[in-house]
Parts: structure tokens; sequence; C-alpha cells
């Protein structure tokens, strides 16, 4: 048993390999026998997925998900930023070239879009939550646009630490609701299409969420979306410290606050 | 050979990720800008490229292509190492910020997909 056990954690990424293919397995016959075949498998893999990372987390109070967990760690390495990027980028393999060049306007004009809205209603809310600085209001805007953004900005405004681990808080329910809503309402909004996909990066953002929302939805249209949403966290960074802030600032001395 | 797909693969994500970085801190971020998107660029020019010159065999393909097909699990593994206990633990006002904006830009995308799909008509 202790030999299993040394082997399974010194050769973790096997050990992932074996994980995710079970994980599969589970959300394929989940799929097929109790929504016979209308949710789709990767949406169950990683709606579980999802849930073994909350029960890690809560087990080991870790911030990996399941990847803290000493046996499962290479499930960190295969789902991390290296591993991921390289599959994303090879997607672009039955990528049609024109698609990108056709719809990089609309994909322009969703990223302009998703950005501001994000900001907005992320600001707003922080308000309505008893907010009344401009930092801490940037900062929790931020977080609304991305995990990543949040972070970045409120360092760079010199935030406290509670509000800059509530704005990674608010960019993670983000991804997390993005992942699991988008395959529901994709026929809705009929994201059926690449330049459909481009617009959807575009004003969602989150990388994870998007990525994960499409490969759910239609793993097809995964490189499009990525596409868009690659500049999306980018772009974050250089408006909240600079142009957001600026913004709220303003808005404050007019409406009220410190 | 297969590795030559997969070597075309990963050092176009490295030069994407590269330019994205520099990008990012030439506008004083410490981020990436773009990386992946401009990692996609290379390779899809890379490849019409070495398939014009009749340098791209299907041996050297399914180097790349063998990774393009591990995406779905991979994108689960992501989400199981997600901080997910981070996203509960954010109380009312996370749980607000991340879902408000979430939904204005659902129905942003509904609006938005309608308006390029009339404008193709």
């Amino acid at each position: 048993m202790q030999l299993l056990n040394d082997v399974l954690t010194q050769y973790n990424l096997l050990t992932a390999f074996v994980f995710v293919g079970l994980l599969m397995f589970a959300a394929e016959v989940a799929s097929q026998r109790l929504t016979g075949g209308r949710i789709h498998p990767s949406a169950i893999a990683i709606a579980f997925g999802l849930l073994l990372a909350g029960l890690a987390g809560w087990y080991s109070g870790g911030t990996k998900g399941v990847a803290d967990v000493p046996l499962l760690a290479g499930t960190g390495l295969l789902g991390g930023a290296m591993l991921r990027d390289l599959s994303i980028v090879a997607t672009a393999f039955s990528v049609r070239a024109d698609e990108f060049l056709r719809n990089g306007l609309w994909g322009a004009l969703s990223l302009a879009l998703g950005l501001f809205t994000s900001f907005a209603t992320g600001a707003v809310i922080a308000w309505l939550c008893g907010y009344r600085d401009a930092v801490s209001i940037t900062t929790i805007a931020a977080g609304a646009a991305t995990y990543i953004v949040g972070p970045v900005t409120g360092t760079a405004l010199n935030a406290s630490s509670d509000v800059i681990a509530l704005s990674v808080a608010a960019g993670l329910v983000k991804a997390v609701t993005v992942m699991l809503i988008t395959p529901f309402v994709a026929s809705a909004i009929r994201l059926d299409t690449p330049r459909a996909a481009m617009i959807f990066g575009g004003l969602q953002g989150t990388n994870s969420g998007v990525i994960a929302g499409l490969a759910a939805t239609n793993p097809q249209l995964v490189p499009y979306g990525a596409m868009t949403a690659t500049f999306y966290t980018g772009l974050g960074c250089l408006l909240g410290p600079s142009v957001v802030f600026l913004t709220v600032r303003a808005v404050l001395a007019v409406v009220g606050g410190q | 050979m297969v590795i030559y797909g997969t070597a075309l693969l990963a050092a176009c994500l490295l030069i994407g990720t590269v330019v994205g970085r520099a990008l990012g801190q030439t506008l004083g971020l410490n981020s990436d800008l773009g990386g992946v998107g401009i990692a996609m660029l290379l390779l899809i020019g890379g490849i019409s490229w070495l398939r014009q010159r009749r340098l791209m065999p299907t041996v050297t393909e399914s180097g790349i292509q063998y990774w393009s097909l591990l995406y779905v699990p991979i994108v689960v593994a992501m989400a199981a190492s997600q901080n997910v206990m981070g996203a509960l633990s954010g109380g009312l006002v996370a749980a607000a910020a991340g879902t408000v904006p979430v939904a204005a830009c659902f129905l942003l995308t509904a609006a938005l997909i309608r308006m390029a799909e009339q404008g193709r008509d």
C-alpha cells in the first residue's frame, strides 16, 4: 500500500491522467444515464472537477483544489497555465484563419464593451455594499473583470489585503459561474458560430471561464473565444489602476465619498 | 517526425508568451497581453507556410493534433485545481460582484451576436 502510494505520488502527472480519465468516464456515464445525453459530458466533468476542488480546499485548507492533495498534485501541472495554453494554441490547428480576420472588429468591440460593463457593474456593487473609497471600489470592480485584474489593480493602488482578497474571490466566482452557466444558455443566445464565440470571449473575458464554458458547449468554438479572451486580462490590468481609478474618483467627487 | 509538430507548437507558445509579456512590460503592466492569441496566429501562419512547401506530413501534424484533442481533459484538470473555497469564502460582495457582471455580459453577448448576424444578412 505504501509502495503504491509512493509510486502514485512520485509519478504524479501519470496519476493525474488516470484521475482525469476516470472523471471524464464518470461524467460520460452520468450524462447518458441521468440526463439522456442532454447535458454535455464535458460540462458535467467540469462541474465534478469544481466540486472536488471545493471539497479538497475545504479538507486541505489550500488554494489549488485537488492539486493540494499530494497524490493528485499532478492535476495542478496538467491543468496549469503551461499545458493549458499549449493545448489551446494547438486547437488553432483546425481553425480557419480568415474567421479571425473577418471578425476582428467584433472581437475588439466586445472586448471594450465587456471590460466597461464588468468594471461599471462591479463598481456599483461595491458602492451598494458600503464601500466609499476610490481604491477599494476600483479594486473590487477590477475583481469583477478577472481574478488576475483584481489583485494587480489592488496592488498598484495600495488597497488593503482584505479588499484584494475580496477581488480575487469575485473573479473566482465569475470564472466558476461562466464555466457552469455557458452550456445552458448557449443555444438561447445563439452561441454557435466562430464570430459568436469571439464576441462571447471578449465580453466575459475570464480565460478559464470562457475556455471551459465553450469546451462544454462546442469544443470547436474554443480557439475563437480564447483568441479574444486572451487580451482581456492584459487590457484590464492596463485600464484598472489608471482610467478606471480616475473615473471612479471623479464620480465619487460628484456623488460624495472620501 | 512527430516531435517536429510538437516542437513547432511549443515554440509558437514560447514566442507568443515572450511577446505578450514584453508588450505588457512596455505598457508598465505586470501581465501578459495576448500571448496565447499571438501564439495561435504564429501557429496558423507556420502551418500554412509549411503546407505550401509540402513540409507538413501527417505524422508531423499529429504532434500538434494530440495536444488539441487533449484539450477538454486539461480543462477538467484546470477546473479541479481552482480555488473554489476561495470563491465561496468571499461572501455576498464577491458573489454579487462575480455574478451580476456575468449576467449583464451574457445579455450583451446575445445582443451583439444578433447584431453581428443581422450585419451579415
